[in-house]
């Protein structure tokens, strides 16, 4: 019987140059080459892929959706922040 | 948490599902709708690499290679499949470990139809035509179900299972228009696959537990009797269109309904698989525990290599 | 046949592939874990997208019907010439790992060498399979370091693999009259230069997975000229079968 078990990794894929990696799912494996192996095998098996990131689950830290009103709400009224805010006299078209 | 408080948390979790926004695994939600998705989710995983076997029983003996890559392609995908929903299943605290557990003690269930066994070639055929056909229609509604990690999952499961029902009604095509034998082994197989096809849209309504809830939570979209009237309404013209006959004397169009009525199915069959009575049930299983339980040392050699290769870095670290 | 020798040489190079697409093909859905169980089917994909390449030009320099799927699956036992490496079975993990190891590091020369070739659509198969040969070389290369540098009871099981199979290496550098020829028109690579670079190769990652290389000095041969060992024959069974039961239908 196992004694210890793989860890879980989380896989980030870029489809091509010019975009962003992208998370596309997760995987087992017992280390980093094994992950980014896998990763391959798993995750562009269609040819989804030019670049591939993975990094181990635990290493992740997460914002806890319990603290979404503190961490997200109060950028909601900063609607300075968005070109929207500012009036421009119609005559200009692109700003 | 009050009991009142606990209501209050289901209510508004029960809202924002109506609203149809999606759970993610770090919310907070109710004991019961984390079981009942890990129970459906690792299902629909076992199933995924159970489903790997009736097939991959006929990878050496694929008749062409054209056909053989095809068929290591599909249930390689499936293997894939399987990984990401138990990948996904992971997400609501259980390890794959756990679930491959449930499994092989028969603690959890998977899909019956990998319980009959592939005896010719036409089975490639037909699990993909009507097997790959009835999943998909179970499938495809689960692109937007509530649980984030599984509708993701459920969203790169379809898109790669489109080639899959093609795959098998391409051999079903091929033989049904070869010689006399390819026919009858078409025929033959549509014959032994039809019913347990049928069953694999699950119990009639009248006898499925959990259906209210799962519809609740997008978990079901459609009642099974009204998927599986779906399924054989778009199946019978795929097969009269290639010379096949559906094995069922009482299938008869039905104008009123604009949809086909069909015979009655043997539920005692369907019960007898499902409570591991199946012809092949013991041998998948066999099969599974084996695979892992051979393959414990080499995971074991895995992982004793990595912490080797990481004390090493540390001492050179230091 | 007007281009004998080189139809033959093809099938030299093809049939490796084949068969030992065919015995990774026999591992889906019975690997250690989901992961490698995918791995081995992308390297099993992998071989047969070659395979088809070259019988698909074999057929044409044949020049008469057969197709692929003819030559894959209607010669006669003795009409195999793989080398006996690749037809040995999938004992365990340990075995299948060595195998793709040892065929690997050959695999790769080889295909670095046949991309030189005057031969243009050998050449070309040559550099689409290198890209994907590196890769399964590193797979296996991999895998044999942590079975060798993991358990105490891995390393037993590598080294037994290792051991059993190392007497199957020797015959990958033998040469046949085919070769001869296709090498002399500039077709095709002298696998004897290949010996050396191969050994080195193996016996440094050996070392590194804490493997011992193995002193044994006798060598099995044989398969180049389609005398091979008693698995090929049910490998074939399984691969023929179809075709065999069903003769002349399409599929």
């Amino acid at each position: 019987m196992s004694t210890k078990n793989w860890p879980l990794w989380e896989v980030f894929v870029r489809s091509k140059n010019g975009l962003e990696h992208r998370h596309c799912g997760s995987l087992h494996a017992a280390d980093e080459e094994m992950a980014l192996e896998n990763a391959r095998d798993v995750y562009t098996r269609r040819s989804e892929g030019v670049s591939i990131w993975v990094v181990e689950s635990k290493h992740i830290t997460a914002s806890n959706p319990e603290n979404n009103g503190e961490m997200f709400e109060p950028a909601q009224d900063k609607v300075y922040r968005h070109p929207t805010f500012y009036d421009l006299p119609d005559e200009v078209k692109h700003m | 948490m009050s009991e009142e408080q606990v209501k209050n948390l289901e209510e508004q979790f029960e809202a924002r599902i109506a609203r149809d926004e999606k759970i993610e695994p770090k919310d907070w939600m109710p004991e019961k709708y984390r079981k009942t998705h890990i129970r459906q989710m690792s299902q629909h995983a076992h199933s995924e690499i159970v489903g790997m076997l009736p097939e991959g029983n006929w990878i050496t003996r694929a008749p062409s290679l054209r056909r053989k890559v095809a068929l290591l392609a599909k249930v390689q995908d499936e293997a894939g499949h399987g990984l990401y929903l138990y990948s996904a299943t992971e997400t609501l605290g259980i390890s794959r470990e756990e679930m491959y557990e449930q499994l092989h003690t028969g603690k959890a269930k998977y899909s019956s139809i990998f319980n009959y066994p592939t005896i010719t070639w036409a089975d490639m055929g037909a699990i993909g035509w009507l097997v790959d056909g009835a999943a998909i229609i179970n499938q495809v509604p689960l692109c937007n179900t509530s649980y984030g990690p599984y509708a993701r999952a459920m969203i790169r499961v379809c898109k790669e299972e489109s080639f899959h029902q093609r795959q098998g009604y391409e051999i079903m095509i091929k033989l049904a228009n070869g010689t006399p034998e390819q026919k009858e082994m078409a025929q033959d197989a549509l014959n032994r696959w039809w019913w347990p096809s049928l069953m694999m849209l699950g119990p009639t309504d009248a006898e499925s537990i959990h259906t209210a809830q799962s519809m609740k939570w997008k978990l079901k979209r459609k009642s099974n009797d009204d998927l599986r009237q779906q399924f054989i309404d778009q199946t019978v013209p795929q097969a009269e269109l290639i010379g096949l006959t559906i094995p069922d004397p009482d299938l008869k169009w039905n104008e009123e309904r604009q949809s086909y009525d069909f015979g009655e199915i043997d539920w005692d069959e369907f019960w007898q698989v499902v409570k591991g009575h199946g012809p092949m049930n013991k041998e998948r299983m066999k099969a599974r525990v084996n695979a892992w339980e051979n393959g414990a040392w080499v995971r074991d050699a895995a992982m004793a290599h990595a912490e080797k290769k990481q004390d090493r870095k540390e001492k050179k670290a230091v | 046949m007007k281009n004998e020798n080189l139809y033959k040489y093809i099938l030299g190079i093809a049939d490796n592939s084949l068969i030992l697409g065919q015995r990774l093909g026999e591992l889906t859905g019975h690997g250690p874990s989901l992961e490698t169980d995918i791995a081995c089917t992308n390297i099993s994909l992998d071989l047969f997208g070659q395979v088809r390449s070259y019988y698909q030009y074999a057929a044409k320099i044949a020049g008469d019907n057969r197709t692929e799927d003819d030559i894959a699956m209607l010669r006669k036992e003795r009409e195999y010439v793989n080398v006996l490496l690749v037809e040995q079975p999938n004992t365990n993990f340990a075995y299948t790992i060595a195998r793709q190891f040892l065929f690997d590091v050959y695999h790769f020369l080889f295909l670095t060498q046949l991309e030189k070739s005057k031969d243009l659509t050998l050449s070309a198969i040559a550099t689409k399979s290198l890209k994907e040969v590196s890769y399964h070389q590193r797979f296996s290369t991999d895998w044999l370091k942590r079975l060798g540098d993991g358990t105490a009871e891995s390393k037993e099981k590598m080294q037994e693999a290792i051991d059993g199979l190392w007497t199957y290496t020797d015959e990958l550098f033998h040469q046949t009259e085919a070769d001869k020829a296709m090498v002399s028109e500039g077709v095709g690579v002298d696998v004897t230069k290949l010996k050396e670079a191969y050994y080195e190769k193996v016996e440094a990652v050996l070392k590194e997975a804490t493997l011992t290389v193995p002193e044994s000095k006798w060598f099995q041969k044989g398969g180049k000229q389609g005398i091979h060992t008693e698995h090929l024959g049910y490998l074939l069974s399984d691969l023929q079968y179809m075709q065999r039961t069903y003769p002349n239908m399409e599929w």
